[in-house]
This record gives structure tokens, C-alpha cells and sequence, in this order.
């Protein structure tokens, strides 16, 4: 199976988080068997790590080359741009109405049929003031890509790459993913861009499916761009945490620390425990809450035990969170998790708290314990250590944020190869179900 | 003479939202269930205040005056029937204009704040005087504390502030051997007298009175009556203290609740040494037989009598303890919203919702409750008095900002 990819950035030239999910990405889907073609604006020099089977093309590499030539004439003389512009020409316009885009992109037009030879397109692939050219011009790119046919599914990530997956999938009629790591709301919140908000919902439109990096992203596809929800799966990246809390759009109590507990409220899972230590740990620090999100049959022992501790102002209980947005939402906003279970055979919640930037206290009698070495461990049954563990890491960020760099590195390849194995699914029922 | 002296509780409390959740801490600041206490009230209205109290009212009418009854309806459940059934306040209102209606002191926010802070009760007290004056043109001389929570301090303190009828639960372990159908005088008082709630008689009516299994089911007019002029010779007075919410909500109209009610007067009338009091008048008719001390905390709750069914458990006494040790920053921040939402979180109701002494049983508690568990309505509460926490706290903060800058300039 062959990917053609559109990126924008990648390492070790990064401007934001999507070069190095990119990374991760193409590393977990070759880890997979896939083959990636990743198309970078411009590729700088890198070089693909040796034994993978990923492949990096420059889109300012592409020569213009007679069959592109005849390509963009066809574009310019049967389509005359219409078919690009028909993002802009929907009732979304907003910022710059129809006839200024058409005009800029018959200046790119001309700028390029201008030109008899060598490198067709000059990119920077930076976030200047002359994006939106860079990002038509990257358009173009995709159409003439996707005549050259030498792939299964075509991959874009984000607005930027949206106009050269589309324009891929047209000239190639291979079924287009978009995966999607911000939307212009996260970036702009309510003061969006109307133009780019244009292209993501014709990307999103187009696409054959999206990949949300997160239940929350997936509402705001679902909501904001009004999109089938089944069309519409779920891969987590790994993000870092003011980003998460940005994305997700919660405001913090920068005093505030927060504690968590989350799984079932039962014995094996330790959450007296937790309740305990987190008794000890409020009679050092006041700005700290603790959190005990589930549910379980020590429940009720516990609500009257953290009541008669009188802790119940810095105590807090959840329930069951009964969607993945309010798991989300809870990792992202903790400070530090911890898992006191009494035995546990793996215990996936410290992954995916770690996959939310929290630093871990995990028990020894967790199986996970044995993976995450850079994590904190302690007795579950060992409260004043349990709880000068938490004081430790809450006071000491310089640790914290150490111990979690650490687990990451633990984690990445684990990590990557299981949001690789799900696209490779994804891209599998694309390919070969009757669905599409 | 012996008097029949009925006294009706009318009491609904703002019920909190039961999805308030730890997510709405610090970004919702709307607690009350405003659906549910609407439809509450809407029901208990048809089922009850309306029918009773167009039928109190012909009674009145029918005896000329000689029928008469008493209320204590709260505050918050006043604010309530006003907001969603204004048709049930009006005819409150006409039961007032007939002079044969009393209507009885409490504190409006139907608290325990006795237990906390007399200041506050104070001004509990008189917000319920105020408002009792503007809707019924009546200056209450009558109190009745919260769930008839009852003991010499308090009757001293009440006796204090000028009322001369107090009402307390007849219990045993108050009474011994002596029975509650006189006029007693709290311990350390010299002018205030004590009725205390004929629990037996009263009890007949709200909690048997439709009950198969008991033996003296069905309960006629005729019969209670015969009851009650069986007193003759022995007590002068028999108090007959029940929830209102008795007439048609607990026992529902088809149970012939309504018809009885509706019998019971002449047939208590017929003898010629019965006569129907308010509260109010009782120190008019009858000398006190006996000074009554009453060290400990007693009320009309559950069998035991005291304050477990409000206080006890560690869920309870924490979340009472901490909201009242808001009250001395509600006062320095002067807020009268804030002081309000605060003084609703004092409701009894929410403490009552935290019981576990009955909870494996599941009765009457379960009955009056909205929640699933205890603990539910703990968490619930928790969440709601820690958002409220954080508001205080900011405000606090700003106030002290602004303050500093004033100070400058």
C-alpha cells in the first residue's frame, strides 16, 4: 500500500506542532508497511532516515516538464480556475470575495506559465504574508502529482495541504483522507479567517474520510463545518499540554494544581488510597484539588470518608464520565495522575495520561510500571510516600516535565505505531469495502 | 373548653440540578433545577394547595369563622408558588382576609440556622415576618422553628424577639408521663407558651389515614371525631401539626382525604364544649399547666426525634460546616444575590437528601428525595457550594483590588 502525503513542515524545520506529528505519523505508517511519498513545499535538504519506506519530495523540485505544461493549460484554458475557486465562490466568502481571489490566482497562473524551464514553483514553506499563493501554487502541485498515479490513497494534513490533496484526488480519482490537527477555531477562535474556513469545509467536504486528532476536533468538524460524523475517526496525536488546553478550550486556574484519580472506584484500583495521600498532601498545599473521576462500589465508603476528612472543598467527585470528551478534557486539565492500584495488569489510563503531557505516580503493582521506567513509583500502600511523591512533582515542574519527556521517549514508538496500524485499517476499508 | 388547633406546613425547597457536575465548576453558576420545581409545584398545586384551599375556605365560610386553621408556609416556597402558581398564593390570600386563618413565622429560608449562627436566624426570621405582613396583613405572633427543631434556648431567644405561641413536637422523651394536650411554658420563659403536637392524633391523618393495614381503617369523620371529644375532662387542647402537603399529595384524593376533611368540623363541633383555635389565641384561653425544660435538640423527624435526618453523618456535617463558614465573607461582600443563592444552599431540604440512616430501608426519606443515593446528593451539593466558594473568593479578590485603588486615587 502507497500513501501520497501531503505535509507542510518536518523536522528538524519546524514552525508548529503538525512537523512533528507529521514525523510520527510517516514513521508509524512505514513501521506498518506502508509506503509514504511525502511532498514537503520545499524539502531543504532532508533526508529520510535509512531503512523505512518513506520517500521526501520537494514540491520545488518538480521541473516543468512538458506533460505539466499541457496540464495547467488544460486547467487554465477548459476550467479557468473555477473549479479551485469554488470554495470562494460559496456564500462562505467572507474576507476577500470571489474576483480578488480569482484575480490572485490568475497571477499565479501567468507567473508560472511565464516560465520555460527549470524549478516550476518557488516555495518556503514558512507561514508568510504570501501563504494563501503558496498554498495554490501547492495546489497545483497535487493536481499534477495525482496524474502521475503511483499510489493507493492520498493523505493531507490541514488547510494548507487541503487545496493539493484535493487537487490530487481529482486528476487521480484516488480516495482523499484529511486529517485534520487544528481547525482555523482553535486558531483564530471566534475571529476566523472566513477563506480558510472556506477551504478546510471543502477539504473536509471532499475528503472521503477525516481524521480528527481528538473527539473534541471531531465535534468542531461535526458542528462548525457540519459534517457527517461517521465520516469522521478519531487517532490521537501526542500533543504538548498548553497546546491540549488551548485546543480544548478550557481556562485554567493557573494557581491550581490538579490531581487526578481516574478508573473504577474499586479495590483493586487503590482509590482509598488515593484519598489518603491526597488528605496528607492538603495539610502542606493549599492551591492543589484532586480529582476522582468513575465509578464503583467503594464509592459511597469513599464520599463519606473524603467528607469526614473535611476535604471536600479540595476533593472532587466526577462519576462515571460517560464520553471521551470528558476523559479528554480531564487529562488535559491535570497536573499530575496518579494510578495507586493495588494490582493492575497493564493499565492503559497512565498511556494515555502521558499522551496528555501528565506526569505518572504509578504503583509497583502495575503492569504498565514495568514499560514507563521514567514514571514515578511507589507502594500503593505506602501513603506518606504516595503523598510526598505528589508534593515533590507538583512543587518541582523542572522534575515533572523531565519525567514526562522521558515516558514520552518511552512511549513514541509505541505511541506512532498504533496511530499507524489505525490508518492503515482506515485506509484498508477504504480501499477494499464496499462502503465507498 | 377544649380546642382542636390545626397547623399546616407548606414548604418547598429550590431542588438543585443533579447533572451540576465537577465540569461546571467555575463555568456555570445556575444550580436550581428550575423544571423540576416548576413541575413540583405545578402538581403539588393541582393536587393539593388548590383543592384544600378552595375547601378550606368553604369551610370557613360555612361555620362563620368558627373553623379555623393555621399555616407556616417558607419563604422559598412562597418565592416559588408566586413565580409558578400564582392562583395558589391568591387563595392563600383569601384565607387570610377571612380572620379565621393564621399564618406562622419561620425562618425563610426553612434552615437550621439556630444550630449556626443567630445572627442569621435572626434576620431569617424577620425577612419571613416582612414577607408575611406584605402578602397576608398579619404580623405573626406565632414561630415555629425549622421541622419543629425545638429547645429551651431557642424558646428563650424566640421569646425574646416578641412572640408569645411557639409550637414543638410533643415527644415522649420530652413529655414523660405527661400528656401534650395542655398549654405548657418553655423552661426559662415567662410569657411565650409552648403547644406541642398531639404526635398520635396528628399522625392518624397524615400517615395512616389510608393505610389497609391499620386497624382502624377506614378512618371516618365520625370516629376521629369520637377521639377527639374523648380528650374532654383530660386536656384542653389538641394540637393536630401535619404537613399540608398531607391533603392530596401524600394521600391522594381517592383515599377520601378531601371528604373527610371536608365531615370533620361539625362532627367536632357537634359537641358543645369543642371549639377550633389558632396558635396565636392559645395563651388567651389556657394558663400554662407546667414549665417544660427541654435541654436537647428535638423535631418532628423519624422515630429518634432529634436532628440526624439533617445532621449526623460525616457527608452532612461537612457540607454544613463549610457552607456556613461562607456566611462572615457573604457579609463583608454585602452582595444581596450572593447572600441569597447562599442562604438557599441553607435549606434543611439538602441536608435531609444526604441521610443514610434509612437509606438501606428506602421509606419516607427516599420518598421526599430526588436523588438516586446519599451520595449523589452529596456530590451534587459539594459541586454547587464549591462554585459558589470560588465566586465568593474572586469577589473578595476584586473588591480588595478596587479598594486598593480608590485608596490611591
Amino acid at each position: 500500500m502507497k500513501v501520497l502525503m501531503f505535509g507542510w513542515e518536518y523536522p528538524p524545520f519546524l514552525s508548529g506542532g503538525l512537523g512533528t506529528a507529521c514525523y510520527g505519523i510517516t514513521q508509524g505508517l512505514s513501521n506498518n508497511n506502508v509506503e509514504v511519498k511525502l511532498i514537503l513545499p520545499s524539502r531543504r535538504g532532508i533526508v529520510p532516515e535509512t531503512k523505512t519506506n518513506i520517500e521526501i519530495l520537494g514540491a520545488d523540485e518538480i521541473v516543468m516538464t512538458e506533460e505539466f505544461k499541457s496540464m495547467l493549460e488544460k486547467t487554465l484554458s477548459f476550467q479557468k480556475g473555477t473549479e479551485m475557486l469554488s470554495p470562494f465562490l460559496s456564500p462562505y466568502g467572507t474576507q476577500l470575495s470571489g474576483n480578488e481571489f480569482f484575480s490572485r490566482y490568475q497571477n499565479v497562473m501567468a507567473e508560472i506559465a511565464g516560465r520555460d524551464s527549470g524549478t516550476i514553483l518557488a516555495f518556503t514553506g514558512n507561514y508568510g504574508r504570501d501563504l494563501m499563493a503558496e498554498v495554490f501554487r501547492y495546489g497545483l502541485i497535487g493536481e499534477y502529482l495525482g496524474t502521475l498515479g503511483d499510489f493507493d490513497v492520498i493523505q493531507a494534513h490541514d488547510w494548507l495541504t487541503i487545496l493539493a490533496g484535493i487537487g490530487a484526488k481529482r486528476t487521480s480519482g484516488k480516495p482523499l483522507v484529511i486529517q485534520i490537527h487544528a481547525t482555523e477555531y482553535d486558531r483564530s477562535g471566534d475571529n476566523v479567517n472566513g477563506n480558510i474556513c472556506n477551504i478546510e469545509k471543502y477539504g473536509m467536504e471532499e475528503a472521503d474520510r477525516i481524521i480528527a486528532v481528538s473527539y473534541y476536533t471531531k465535534n468542531l468538524i461535526v458542528e462548525k463545518y457540519d459534517i457527517d460524523p461517521h465520516k469522521v475517526t478519531v487517532i490521537h496525536n501526542a500533543v504538548e499540554k498548553e497546546k491540549q488546553l488551548e485546543r480544548l478550550g478550557i481556562r485554567k486556574n493557573l494557581d491550581e494544581k490538579y490531581v487526578l484519580f481516574l478508573g473504577r472506584v474499586t479495590m483493586q484500583k487503590g482509590p482509598d488510597y488515593f484519598i489518603e495521600a491526597a488528605n496528607l498532601v492538603l495539610k502542606k498545599l493549599g492551591n492543589v484539588r484532586f480529582v476522582m473521576a468513575g465509578s464503583g462500589d467503594m464509592m459511597p465508603r469513599l464520599v463519606e470518608r473524603a467528607a469526614s476528612l473535611k476535604i471536600t472543598d479540595r476533593f472532587h467527585f466526577t462519576g462515571f464520565l460517560n464520553n471521551r470528551q470528558q476523559v479528554e478534557r480531564m487529562y488535559a486539565m491535570s497536573d499530575l495522575y496518579v494510578m495507586p492500584s493495588v494490582s493492575e495488569p497493564f493499565g492503559i489510563t497512565a498511556f494515555e495520561a502521558i499522551l496528555y503531557d501528565v506526569p505518572i505516580i504509578l504503583s509497583k503493582q502495575s503492569g504498565v510500571s514495568e514499560i514507563l521506567k521514567g514514571a514515578m513509583k511507589v507502594d500503593f500502600w505506602d501513603v506518606p510516600k504516595l503523598a510526598s511523591a505528589i508534593v515533590n512533582l507538583l512543587e518541582n515542574e523542572k522534575l515533572a516535565k523531565e519525567m514526562v519527556d522521558s515516558c514520552k521517549n518511552e512511549l513514541r514508538d509505541i505511541h506512532w505505531n498504533n496511530a499507524g496500524q489505525k490508518m492503515k485499517n482506515l485506509f484498508h476499508t477504504l480501499l477494499f469495502s464496499n462502503e465507498f | 373548653m377544649v380546642s382542636v388547633c390545626f397547623y399546616f406546613q407548606v414548604h418547598q425547597p429550590f431542588r438543585l440540578r443533579k447533572n451540576y457536575s465537577f465540569f461546571d465548576i467555575g463555568a456555570n453558576h445556575f444550580y436550581e433545577d428550575e423544571d423540576a420545581n416548576r413541575d413540583i409545584c405545578n402538581k403539588v398545586s393541582a393536587k393539593c394547595y388548590i383543592p384544600m384551599n378552595r375547601l378550606l375556605l368553604e369551610l370557613v365560610d360555612r361555620f362563620q369563622g368558627r373553623f379555623k386553621v393555621a399555616f407556616s408556609i417558607s419563604g422559598i416556597a412562597l418565592e416559588q408558588l408566586q413565580r409558578f402558581n400564582p392562583e395558589v398564593v391568591d387563595l392563600f390570600k383569601q384565607l387570610a382576609a377571612t380572620g379565621a386563618v393564621e399564618f406562622i413565622n419561620e425562618t425563610y429560608y426553612h434552615s437550621l440556622a439556630f444550630l449556626f449562627s443567630h445572627a442569621d436566624f435572626k434576620k431569617q426570621v424577620h425577612e419571613h415576618k416582612k414577607l408575611i405582613k406584605e402578602m397576608f396583613g398579619q404580623t405573626p405572633t406565632t414561630f415555629r422553628n425549622t421541622e419543629l427543631i425545638y429547645n429551651n434556648e431557642l424558646a428563650r431567644y424566640v421569646e425574646e424577639l416578641g412572640y408569645t405561641t411557639i409550637l414543638a413536637e410533643g415527644a415522649d422523651h420530652v413529655l414523660g408521663w405527661r400528656s401534650p394536650n395542655f398549654v405548657y411554658q418553655p423552661k426559662d420563659c415567662y410569657k411565650l407558651v409552648l403547644l406541642l403536637k398531639n404526635y398520635k392524633l396528628s399522625d392518624d391523618i397524615a400517615f395512616r389515614f389510608s393505610n389497609r393495614g391499620w386497624k382502624e381503617f377506614p378512618l371516618t369523620a365520625d370516629k376521629y371525631a369520637t377521639w377527639l371529644h374523648a380528650i374532654n375532662g383530660n386536656g384542653e387542647i389538641i394540637n393536630l401539626f401535619m404537613d399540608y402537603e398531607t391533603f392530596g399529595e401524600h394521600q391522594w384524593q381517592d383515599t377520601g382525604i378531601f371528604n373527610f376533611m371536608r365531615a370533620l368540623p361539625e362532627k367536632v363541633l357537634a359537641h358543645p364544649d369543642y371549639q377550633f383555635i389558632n396558635p396565636r389565641e392559645a395563651h388567651l384561653h389556657y394558663t400554662p399547666v407546667a414549665k417544660i425544660d427541654v435541654p436537647h435538640f428535638v423535631s418532628w423527624a423519624d422515630i429518634e426525634r432529634d436532628l440526624t435526618a439533617w445532621l449526623g453523618n460525616p457527608m452532612q456535617n461537612s457540607a454544613s460546616e463549610m457552607v456556613w463558614r461562607l456566611e462572615k465573607d457573604l457579609i463583608k461582600l454585602g452582595d444581596e444575590n450572593l447572600l441569597s443563592v447562599w442562604h438557599k444552599l441553607l435549606t434543611s431540604d439538602h441536608y435531609y437528601y444526604m441521610c443514610t440512616k434509612w437509606f438501606s430501608d428506602g421509606d419516607v426519606h427516599k420518598y421526599f428525595n430526588p436523588y438516586d443515593t446519599p451520595f449523589d446528593a452529596y456530590i451534587v451539593f459539594m459541586n454547587v457550594f464549591n462554585d459558589l466558594k470560588e465566586t465568593v473568593k474572586q469577589r473578595l479578590k476584586e473588591k480588595r483590588v478596587r479598594t486598593v485603588k480608590s485608596k490611591k486615587a
